[in-house]
């Protein structure tokens, strides 16, 4: 990169289970508002926006359409990624380096409440062969939860730790939707969903939005909060059929987490970083990911998080705000990843404020059993 | 984002002082150099296509499935630029997801896309998916965070109710029931273009005529057989003042296009096209949010695109256009929009041959969206025929001497996406 690029300003709405007074429009307004004025800046002072939304999940084609106003695009350059807010903000940020714009403004909405989840995510399998046994987001995730158990001896205990924590941390999260007091046993006793993924395994049905704004080095400056950098990031796709993958590893993840590291100059991840909010999107997630990252080695996620390290008061803290086991904004989630790391970085996170955060990793995740990964490493 | 850590450069060879760059500590810990003096340091990656590839286009494509049909254009636009799938650094791709009825495309199509172990991303925007993929590929190329981008548009209509689905774009409570859909927009706007100009729906004929006759010369056209304008205006009545010959078909189809970085653009591709300008407008989302006059994105977007790009003359200076008309008005309203005339004036234009092949500015030598529309892809098909113009490459359709060409993109509502290609290095 032969230029810098800001984050100057982050706004998210409160993640709730039905939004039930607020349209897609109201969502992305609000979040757009929220950035627009976290940054001090007008919307005329925004050169272009890229919006993140998924036809499925909004049961409207061209789901861009129905947001293009409240996003301020209006007589603007404008795109929509569909898949997760962390790629749609590199493509935000690319079209800063090609010397396109100064500024970027990435907004991504999602609404439960209004979807079918096992339906939609169906939808994402091979509609010949695989589409009709049933397969969805929860029955694949199980399928992969017990191949990641079996290879590496990751106990239902373990899983339930990051529930604990996770909806634990989101008492200190105004925007978080589940704040829970739970033990592992409450976690090991809920309702089976796909055996071993049980209900406070897996992320709730969600409704958020979440807006970013990016920004050239000379336009970062002149913004009053102080720019927290994009340091490195990469994203990368494996392969599609779950049975031409290792559901136990995640190679798409390790080659992304490389590109970030290599970029932001990041050589030992544990240390290195401060605070990671990743794509928890159930338990298990948690712990496989913070291998992909590097944070422990193959198999050892169980006992990096049964030695408290990712706790809030831990050496590397993990999903601080909840995480989405306490929201699940599907395509925003990735996106909130970030605008959390910015609170971080800038020491606003309040009572989740991780001590003196200097250098903050997000990720977002796209298709089943997290197929495609994008990694964001920040700094100040 | 600097280099991690780096010690001062002195007597540097890209200041004309061979001057010294002094480290940069933010406070971070993290050490760059500052370069700012270097003008060119900060301008960005200049992008070329330098490959391009088209499946067979028809009504329906039984013998391959989707990730089929990705892989045939994937394949041979590979083929084009003598490179092999490893030489590829990142896939962009888009569709219709409602069309196909499947969801992540980005993931689902990996197989054919070539995007394992790869940065792959979808980008959609309804029509005008494959002019905003084409842009991204400009953008992302130009960021000098890829040195070969893969991007793909395509679409399988036979597997869809294309209707039902764009239906489903506008606003289930304020619009959908009373103006969606595909035609009756394009039929409302016709017939305020008409009741403004007093245009004539034989006048619009004569745009499905050319486009057509252009058709013929080209083999991944759809629809290759001549029309006159009699049969036009004979063919079934769909949406008053629309007829059938008025409006484009439902193709099976996909296209890929190669965007490389000038380091190695011109390894690649004796003559790449070079991408001189990107622009584009999405102003429509409920109904009354445009006016139906000359298409005031495409207005507004060419308007932006000339300005960067120094065209002020655009019949005169562009020597040719692959525009997206999905019906005949199109080719009369928006190309007043794109001010090759004056409004009311462009049937003049049509009947004196103009935009002809062998005219002063031949539009869609392809044949057109008339002639072909696989959806996703339509868009980027423009781009690739506008790219092909430029690199020589259009066989029975070139247009001699081709220097400056442009490509367009409709979709969404009424929306418009537009891209500007030379033959030129631009400086």
């Amino acid at each position: 990169m032969t230029e810098r690029v800001a984050i100057v300003g982050v706004g998210q709405t409160r993640q709730e289970r039905n939004k039930v007074y607020d349209t897609f429009a109201d969502m992305v307004y609000e979040a757009t508002t929220l950035a627009l004025a976290d940054a001090g800046l007008s919307i005329d002072q925004i050169e272009n926006v890229v919006s993140a939304s998924n036809d499925f999940w909004d049961g409207r084609t061209i789901s861009s359409m129905a947001i293009n106003d409240a996003c301020g695009s209006y007589d603007k350059n404008i795109s929509c990624v569909e898949g997760d807010g962390t790629f749609a903000a590199f493509y935000g940020m690319t079209r800063i380096l090609s010397g396109g714009y100064d500024t970027t403004l990435v907004v991504a909405h999602s609404k439960g409440s209004e979807s079918v989840s096992s339906h939609i995510t169906n939808a994402m399998f091979d509609p010949l062969y695989v589409r009709a046994l049933g397969l969805d987001a929860i029955s694949s995730a199980a399928l992969q939860a017990r191949r990641y158990m079996d290879r590496y001896g990751v106990s239902e205990e373990q899983c339930a730790l990051v529930s604990v924590k996770n909806h634990g941390n989101a008492f200190r999260n105004p925007y978080a939707q589940l704040p829970l007091r739970l033990t592992v046993q409450d976690v090991l006793q809920s309702r089976m969903l796909a055996d071993p993924i049980k209900l406070l395994d897996a992320s709730p049905i969600s409704d958020g939005a979440c807006a970013i704004i990016l920004a050239r080095e000379s336009a970062a400056r002149k913004t009053p909060k102080p720019p927290v950098w994009v340091r490195g990031v990469g994203y990368c796709a494996d392969a599609y059929h779950l049975g031409d993958r290792d559901l136990a590893e995640c190679a798409a993840l390790v080659q992304a987490a490389r590109k970030a590291y290599d970029m932001a100059g990041v050589r030992n991840p544990r240390k290195q970083l401060d605070v990671v909010e990743l794509y928890d999107a159930f338990t298990y997630q948690e712990l496989l990911w913070t291998e992909g990252l590097g944070l422990c080695g193959p198999g050892e996620g169980g006992r990096l998080v049964e030695s408290g390290a990712t706790q809030l008061e831990g050496d590397i803290p993990v999903n601080p705000s909840g995480g989405l086991l306490s929201a699940h904004t599907v395509i925003a989630a990735g996106l909130v990843r970030i605008a959390e790391c910015v609170l971080q970085l800038r020491g606003e996170a309040g009572e989740r404020q991780v001590k003196g955060a200097r250098t903050a990793l997000a990720h977002g995740v796209n298709g089943p059993c997290g197929q495609s990964h994008c990694v964001w490493v920040l700094g100040v | 984002m600097g280099p991690a850590a780096n010690p001062t450069v002195s007597g540097c060879w890209a200041c004309e002082a061979g001057g010294s760059h002094p480290p940069i500590e933010d406070g971070g810990g993290f050490v760059a150099v500052d370069l700012s003096c270097h003008e060119v340091l900060k301008m960005p990656n200049r992008v070329a296509i330098v490959g391009t590839g088209q499946t067979h286009h028809c009504t329906r494509r039984l013998d391959v499935n989707g990730v089929e049909l990705i892989y045939e254009a994937v394949g041979r636009a590979l083929e084009d630029a003598e490179l092999k799938m490893k030489d590829i650094d990142g896939v962009i791709i888009g569709n219709m997801d409602h069309f196909e009825g499947i969801n992540y495309v980005d993931c689902w199509s990996i197989d054919g896309s070539g995007g394992f172990g790869k940065p792959t991303m979808k980008l959609t925007t309804g029509g005008t998916t494959g002019s905003t993929l084409a842009i991204a590929g400009y953008h992302m190329v130009a960021s000098g965070m890829f040195d070969k981008l893969m991007v793909i548009g395509w679409e399988k209509n036979s597997e869809s109710d294309t209707t039902g689905a764009i239906t489903t774009a506008f606003d289930p409570i304020w619009d959908r029931l009373v103006f969606a859909g595909a035609i009756s927009g394009l039929a409302v706007e016709a017939s305020v273009y008409m009741a403004t100009f007093g245009v004539t729906e034989r006048d619009a004929a004569r745009v499905t005529v050319r486009d057509r006759r252009h058709a013929c010369l080209n083999p991944y056209a759809h629809l290759r057989k001549e029309v006159t304008i009699e049969e036009v205006m004979n063919s079934p009545r769909l949406s008053d003042p629309l007829k059938l010959l008025d409006l484009c078909p439902r193709t099976d189809g996909a296209c890929a296009v190669i965007f490389a970085s000038e380091h190695v653009a011109e390894k690649i591709c004796p003559k790449p096209a070079w991408v001189l300008g990107t622009a584009n407008r999405h102003l429509y989302t409920y109904l009354g949010d445009t006016d139906f006059v000359n298409l005031p994105s495409l207005r507004r977007a060419s308007q932006e695109l000339y300005s960067k790009t120094g065209i002020r003359e655009p019949l005169k200076q562009i020597d040719v256009m692959e525009l997206y008309l999905p019906y005949s008005f199109a080719g009369l309203s928006w190309i007043e929009a794109l001010g090759l005339c004056k409004p009311g004036e462009a049937p003049r234009l049509l009947w004196d041959g103009v935009t002809d092949l062998g005219g002063e500015l031949p539009i869609n030598p392809s044949g057109g969206v008339i002639s072909c529309n696989p959806i996703g892809a339509t868009g980027l098909i423009r781009c690739a025929e506008a790219a092909l113009q430029i690199m020589g490459k259009a066989d029975k359709r070139q247009v001699p001497d081709v220097k400056i060409a442009l490509s367009t993109g409709f979709g969404g509502c009424f929306w418009s996406d537009i891209l500007l290609y030379g033959a030129k290095k631009p400086q």
